[in-house]
């Protein structure tokens, strides 16, 4: 039977690998090239690869690194980060990657997720919603590498996106990110129970156990983590880690 | 050399990616001459089913894929979009397939699962081929898709795969096959299933 996808999700910033906490505080954890090559010996079922600079520096995508990544990833690989028009998510096509992710575009000119969907296939075209609490503890979609606000409640959001042709959508908890406090389950139920398309969970993964929950309690339908994957112990030794096929099987099917 | 249709319609990175990673001599193109050369061929594909005939319309690229199915006899791999263009037709679409096997595509209804079908799951083979040679049991591939095929003739079933029901996840015939899964994006499975297709379909 299908089981749940479970996800690495690697955030890029110039040429190496980071990760971050709250969107903060970016520790360098390696080299991408080197660090895809590992996830594909452990035989990962997708990879999600965000560039947290391009669109704050207003930079296209790096395609030449990225072009580097696509040819030793034998998984399905998804590109977001500076992705500002229709022909440069032709060209991460051609290039090899499967899904083009959208945020910052999403919400600042909504009309190419239209044209993405339309033009390339729904199931090609994600679209990220960054999810931040306000001071009342009021959960808000955030764009722009986490900065700006949208103005929308994260299901409205995802509800916006799905209308305009999303195929999936990426629900990202900052306050949680790389904090491994478990993912934010209301906002991932609300959001799953009021779409049809996919919904995948990031944010605060930790453990197996959290990759349960998401999926019993917050109904996602994949699952994705950065820190769980690349960091290991409570010193945050950086080692490059996945369940095995097994230990999936038995706690996700 | 194999030949990777290049119809505009999605992923032909990954797969020249997963040619030149097993060793296979192989380029895209969209020109009939190509086409006609070519050793061996791949129809990839990613969209939906009119938009996919009218491109390949559009380029001509229709006739010569026929002449290479049918008088050449090559040894001709459908993936995914690609795979469903050789039925006779779709209910995503009004128009009429490739047509080489007697087979329709249909939507996917597994209700409560969802549609699309998307990630990992296995293919069982039901008949020995040259293509799930050396496959670990089970093996898995990477699915995206809300269609399936459907074989009016059984010896033409190549695997099925669970999702609410079994269905048919690759077909085969002689020269032809079609899959409807990615194997450019399945791992070892993929490798060894592309290895296949490179060096041993249809060399009879």
């Amino acid at each position: 039977m299908l089981r749940t996808r479970v996800i690495p999700c690697l955030l890029l910033q110039g040429s190496g690998l980071v990760k971050t906490v709250r969107f903060k505080s970016p520790t360098y954890v390696g080299d991408p090239v080197n660090t895809v090559r590992i996830f594909n010996d452990k035989e990962v079922d997708e990879l999600i690869l965000l560039d947290i600079d391009a669109s704050r520096k207003q930079r296209p995508p790096n395609f030449q690194l990225i072009s580097e990544i696509a040819s030793e990833c034998f998984m399905p690989l998804s590109y977001g980060g500076g992705v500002s028009n229709i022909e440069q998510i032709g060209q991460l096509f051609r290039l090899g990657v499967e899904k083009v992710s959208l945020n910052t575009a999403a919400f600042s000119n909504p009309k190419l997720v239209r044209e993405a969907s339309s033009r390339y296939g729904n199931q090609s075209i994600t679209v990220t919603i960054d999810v931040k609490k306000g001071l009342f503890g009021k959960p808000g979609a955030y764009y722009y590498g986490g900065t700006k606000k949208s103005g929308y409640t994260p299901l409205d959001a995802a509800r916006k996106m799905e209308d305009l042709g999303a195929g999936e959508l990426l629900v990202n908890s900052i306050d949680r990110d790389g904090t491994f406090s478990g993912y934010d389950l209301d906002t991932l139920a609300g959001i799953s129970s009021s779409v049809e398309i996919p919904v995948i969970a990031l944010g605060g993964a930790a453990r197996i156990e959290h990759f349960s929950e998401a999926i019993t309690q917050g109904h996602a339908d994949a699952v994705a983590a950065g820190s769980m994957f690349v960091f290991h112990g409570k010193h945050r030794a950086v080692l490059i880690s996945y369940p095995s096929i097994n230990e999936l099987e038995k706690a996700l099917t | 050399m194999i030949v990777v249709v290049e119809y505009g319609m999605g992923n032909l990175g990954s797969i020249l990616n997963m040619l030149k990673k097993v060793g296979a001599e192989a380029k895209s193109s969209s020109r009939a001459e190509d086409i006609l050369s070519a050793d061996k061929l791949i129809l990839p594909g990613v969209g939906s089913f009119d938009h996919g005939m009218e491109h390949l319309n559009n380029l001509n690229l229709i006739e010569p894929l026929n002449q290479a199915a049918n008088e050449q006899g090559k040894p001709i791999l459908g993936i995914c979009l690609g795979a469903q263009l050789l039925t006779q037709g779709s209910e995503e679409g009004k128009l009429p397939g490739l047509g080489w096997f007697d087979a329709t595509t249909v939507r996917i209804k597994a209700a409560p699962l969802k549609v699309p079908h998307m990630g990992w799951n296995i293919a069982q083979p039901l008949k020995p081929s040259v293509l799930f040679q050396d496959l670990p049991d089970p093996a898995r591939f990477y699915f995206v898709h809300s269609y399936r095929m459907v074989c009016d003739s059984p010896v033409d079933r190549l695997c099925h795969t669970p999702y609410g029901m079994e269905f048919t996840s690759g077909i085969e015939r002689d020269n032809l096959a079609g899959l409807q899964f990615h194997p450019e994006k399945s791992h070892k499975f993929g490798i060894i299933l592309m290895r296949n297709f490179a060096e041993r379909f249809g060399n009879a």
